[in-house]
């Protein structure tokens, strides 16, 4: 049986198609290694009857010959996404037990295609983290651990739980969302692949909101092609969402394999970080190498205004999450404490229901809208925000076709070992993947080696706008040269 | 003329400014951003999206009807279209406001300036000039009275679209205010953008009030809320105007607040002073892409606009030779305007005015019908003055006749003939009658024969004994002739 949770999402999809195997016993695996796994935290929810049960529908429509591109597959849910009827809680005390009578709209087309959920994944509180460790439900441990050391890791975040939950296979690919990084660093962190699609590209209907303009759904998976296949069924447009693009979505996983001939790949200077780890410069040295003898083009190029980005980001979002996460007032659903009058609950729900980080976002972006301070900080984001679009703009039309960047400027690091004391120390965990998000782009994190202590590394590709083919194309080069880095069980 | 607006205080002559922000409710079947009802009445959380309610992970999305809905009302108001505006939020706790925010527009409204021609019952005209209008959401309801320690919050009105229309401080008395919110509420009720129905809250007003030495700055003002009775806020803004006066006029200040209303007292008290005021921390709302328009959509609404009240007074005016007293009269409601045109039809536009003005009008208030319920249809009308143009009727019978129609319906040329109320015309009927009258009151021809103006004894008994049906004209003839005048 445990065999079953080490194939890949394709390879379980082929077997299934051909009979060689049922989502039944598939999935019975999985709800298996989850049990097993609770040491990690992955999970929030585990939905084992729903599970089966929509296993076993698979299984009826896959013995008729019928079933969609995600037929009978297993997959995990951050915590994030509304599901109908299952508790979503965006790990937050303020939704305690909050049911959704909806379904996000990117989760109703994994479940159109076929797909079966296994539960809902750990993430930081409302995604506001890149440890898991703001979560309500407590810090997610990472299925890596440092060779030969027992200290427990983080996953990254804010998608730790998603990530940890497929580098320890416990599904056979998770949905995730990025708002600054929470793809793409938990991937990283956890030697898994993670794409943050073009802003646009899937629905925001129904997840949980942190920063409007910035939020992506996107899968992680344990291989580029199986992001691939996840990302086709996530994607499309919603006309609920009026920032959700109407373009076709393209079959994805036919860019698997695509030759990168020609390419050209730019090399973005600034991403080049005094005190950088050697082993960080030596990985990106080492996929330079590869793109090279894949057929691409290396191309030297600047992106100036990445130096802003940063602090540019920790205004733009934090401002967005004030007002998105006004709602959680107490009044209609969720946590309600009582106070004396209305403010008095207002303040004693929000003081009690949200956690720490939460509160300090809420507060900073409160703070950068209040009149007086709305032109030097707010409107001076979204100026910075354009310029960092405009450069890579600039690339592009250069005839630049994807950049090639570090995912994160270190490995993962200890549960409480960052931002105790400065919060800083955190957020710079996401210097290399804001500007995507700031310019609305796609971007995608593959494993690419491990450092002296054996755990992954992972590099980032940036695309141009509703490109995510060249992205898988190039993504699947780098995946083939490194290899998989598969975590050994230990828990 | 503008003299007359000044207000007398103790140390001379005031002059009163005004400027108004009027809240419309956007007519349109469902919300701003969501598909929910917007229908008056339902029962409390009846009209509730998943949006309205402000689930996690909901998102708006624009009622394009709206969008149409107020691009109309710009061009209405004469006013600046702007084919790309921005959808804000304004952000504030209540519980009757679910997001938290409020989306509105701030710094970019989808209409900009225009105006608003006012006419005064004086029968001087002023121009109203209009800063913006944009379009927001309502916020919902919150009902204090069903609990002794707790409120209830009602959602129903939660996202419903309003136009809120801002006047430039060009208003200079309590006349002027009044005169605009009608001609303006009259407007939007041509359009059909807003029913204007003030007692459902379809229209309330914001009223910026203050008070300056004439030709002096503006001075500070106050800001009455909410006020959703256009004679309440004639009394308002005389109060507010009077008690800055007096404050100023005693050595003191105005200190920059809102004020409410209170009918019952005739007055105006202190809500909330600037310093209370909310930092609504305004800021684009990532949720909505900015709202673009193409000329072609403005041109085609342009296009399909109505007659509206102005051009419909002028052409009343030109075209029918109303005087302009009974044009504004006709052109107040589009209901009021559509009724006259059809009786004026083919007929004296003048006599149809006159009835329609003082005995149809006079009739529906006695009642209390609108014209739309009018027990007497415009055709029905057209055939009593049908009745009086031929003189088979004299105007005194028309009224008795109208009378019956109201209240027994029928054709008014059959009702006449039925009931045998044709004026008289044939002399020899009534010859006999004046004959009688002469011989039996010498000294009244005498004194007739002294003063003409006598005479009218003579046809008030003449109609008298003919049951009114007598023609006056024939009348005067035939006494003319045998009194010897």
């Amino acid at each position: 049986m445990t065999e079953l949770t080490t194939l890949t999402l394709a390879e379980a999809r082929d077997r299934l198609r051909k009979k060689e195997l049922s989502s039944a016993e598939l999935t019975a695996a999985h709800v298996s290694a989850i049990e097993k796994a609770r040491s990690l935290n992955a999970f929030v929810l585990e939905t084992p009857e729903q599970a089966t049960a929509m296993a076993e529908a698979s299984d009826a429509r896959l013995a008729k010959g019928e079933g969609g591109p995600l037929e009978g597959i297993p997959l995990a849910i951050k915590d994030l996404f509304c599901t109908k009827g299952v508790r979503t809680t965006a790990c937050s005390h303020i939704l305690d037990n909050f049911v959704p009578t909806y379904e996000s709209t990117v989760t109703s087309q994994l479940w159109r295609d076929g797909a079966v959920m296994l539960g809902k994944t750990n993430n930081d509180e409302f995604a506001m983290g890149s440890s898991n460790e703001t979560s309500y439900f407590g810090p997610v441990q990472s299925p890596w651990r440092r060779k030969g050391l027992n200290a427990p890791l983080v996953p990254g975040g804010s998608s730790g739980g998603s990530a940890a939950a497929v580098a320890a296979q416990l599904c056979l690919g998770a949905t995730a969302t990025d708002t600054g990084g929470s793809i793409r660093q938990p991937a990283a962190f956890t030697g898994t692949v993670g794409i943050k699609p073009t802003y646009g590209r899937c629905s925001r209907w129904g997840i949980v909101a942190f920063a409007s303009s910035l939020d992506q759904a996107g899968p992680m998976a344990k291989t580029v092609r199986d992001a691939a296949i996840m990302l086709r069924s996530m994607a499309g447009p919603d006309a609920k969402d009026t920032t959700c693009v109407d373009l076709p979505v393209p079959e994805y996983e036919a860019a698997i394999g695509r030759s990168v001939k020609g390419l050209r790949i730019g090399i973005p200077k600034e991403y080049r970080l005094d005190g950088m780890p050697a082993e960080i410069e030596k990985i990106w040295q080492q996929g330079r190498e590869w793109l090279k003898a894949a057929g691409a083009e290396l191309v030297d190029v600047s992106l100036p205004h990445t130096k802003y980005a940063l602090p540019a980001y920790y205004i733009v979002a934090p401002a967005e999450a004030s007002s998105n996460l006004a709602r959680y007032d107490g009044v209609r659903y969720g946590l309600r404490v009582d106070g004396k009058d209305i403010t008095g609950m207002y303040e004693a729900t929000r003081a009690a229901g949200f956690g720490g980080e939460v509160r300090r976002r809420v507060m900073i972006g409160t703070y950068v809208l209040s009149a007086g301070y709305y032109d030097a900080y707010y409107l001076r984001a979204q100026k910075v925000r354009t310029l960092i679009k405009r450069d890579f703009e600039q690339c592009f039309a250069q005839g630049v076709h994807a950049m090639l960047t570090p995912a994160t400027p270190s490995a993962s690091f200890g549960i409480g070992e960052k931002g105790g004391a400065d919060p800083v120390e955190m957020y710079l965990n996401d210097v290399f993947t804001v500007t995507v998000n700031m310019a609305g782009l796609p971007g995608i994190a593959v494993p690419a080696g491990s450092d002296a202590q054996g755990l992954p590394l992972g590099l980032q590709l940036i695309g141009r706008p509703f490109d995510e083919e060249t992205l898988f194309a190039l993504g699947e080069v780098i995946e083939q040269a490194a290899g998989r880095f598969v975590a050994q069980p230990w828990w | 003329m503008t003299t007359s607006k000044l207000i007398k205080g103790a140390t001379g002559d005031w002059e009163v400014v005004i400027g108004m922000e009027v809240h419309a409710q956007v007519t349109s079947k469902s919300k701003l951003f969501s598909g929910a009802s917007t229908e008056f009445g339902g029962a409390p959380n009846s009209h509730v999206s998943l949006v309205d309610a402000a689930m996690p992970g909901m998102l708006p999305v624009i009622n394009e009807e709206c969008v149409r809905q107020a691009v109309r009302t710009g061009l209405g108001l004469k006013a600046k279209i702007n084919l790309r505006s921005v959808f804000d939020r304004k952000n504030y706790f209540y519980p009757d406001l679910p997001q938290g925010y409020q989306i509105s527009q701030y710094k970019q409204p989808v209409v900009g300036e225009g105006e608003v021609v006012v006419d005064l019952d004086s029968g001087e005209a002023v121009s109203i000039g209009i800063e913006r209008l944009h379009l927001e959401q309502d916020a919902g309801k919150s009902v204090h009275d069903r609990h002794p320690s707790m409120s209830a919050v009602d959602l129903n009105r939660s996202g419903v679209a309003l136009m809120e229309i801002v006047s430039k401080p060009d208003l200079r008395s309590s006349e002027e205010a009044m005169a605009f919110l009608t001609k303006l509420r009259s407007i939007l009720r041509y359009l059909g953008t807003c029913d204007g129905d003030m007692e459902k809250g379809s229209l309330r007003a914001d009223v910026n009030v203050s008070v300056r030495r004439p030709g002096e700055p503006f001075g500070t003002r106050c800001e009455i809320k909410n006020m959703n009775s256009i004679r309440f806020i004639g009394q308002a803004i005389e109060h507010e105007a009077r008690r800055q006066i007096e404050i100023i006029e005693d050595g003191g200040t105005i200190d920059q607040e809102t004020r409410l209303f209170d009918p019952g007292k005739g007055e105006t008290r202190s809500m909330r002073s600037k310093e209370e005021a909310h930092d609504y921390r305004y800021f684009p709302d990532p949720d909505l892409l900015p709202l673009e328009l193409s000329e072609d959509m403005v041109g085609t609404l342009q296009a399909a606009l109505p007659e509206l009240p102005d051009e419909k007074k002028t052409r009343f005016i030109r075209e029918l030779g109303l005087s302009a007293y009974d044009a504004s009269h006709l052109v107040a409601e589009r209901d009021t305007a559509d009724y006259f045109e059809a009786v004026a039809n083919g007929r004296d536009a003048k006599l149809a005015a006159n009835w329609v003005i003082n005995e149809l009008n006079g009739r529906l208030n006695k009642d209390g019908h609108d014209i739309v319920s009018s027990p007497v249809s415009a055709a029905q009308l057209g055939g009593i003055l049908d009745l009086i143009g031929d003189k088979t009727i004299s105007g005194k019978i028309a009224k008795d006749l109208f009378e019956i129609i109201w209240t027994e319906g029928g054709d008014p040329r059959e009702v006449v003939k039925a009931r045998g109320m044709a004026q008289v015309t044939d002399l020899s009927a009534i010859g006999g009658i004046v004959d009688d009258l002469v011989a039996k009151n010498p000294d009244k021809v005498e004194q007739a024969k002294a003063n003409p103006k006598a005479m009218m004894w003579f046809v008030g008994q003449v109609m008298k004994a003919s049951g009114g049906k007598a023609s006056p004209q024939a009348v005067n003839d035939l006494l003319k002739t045998k009194l010897g005048l």
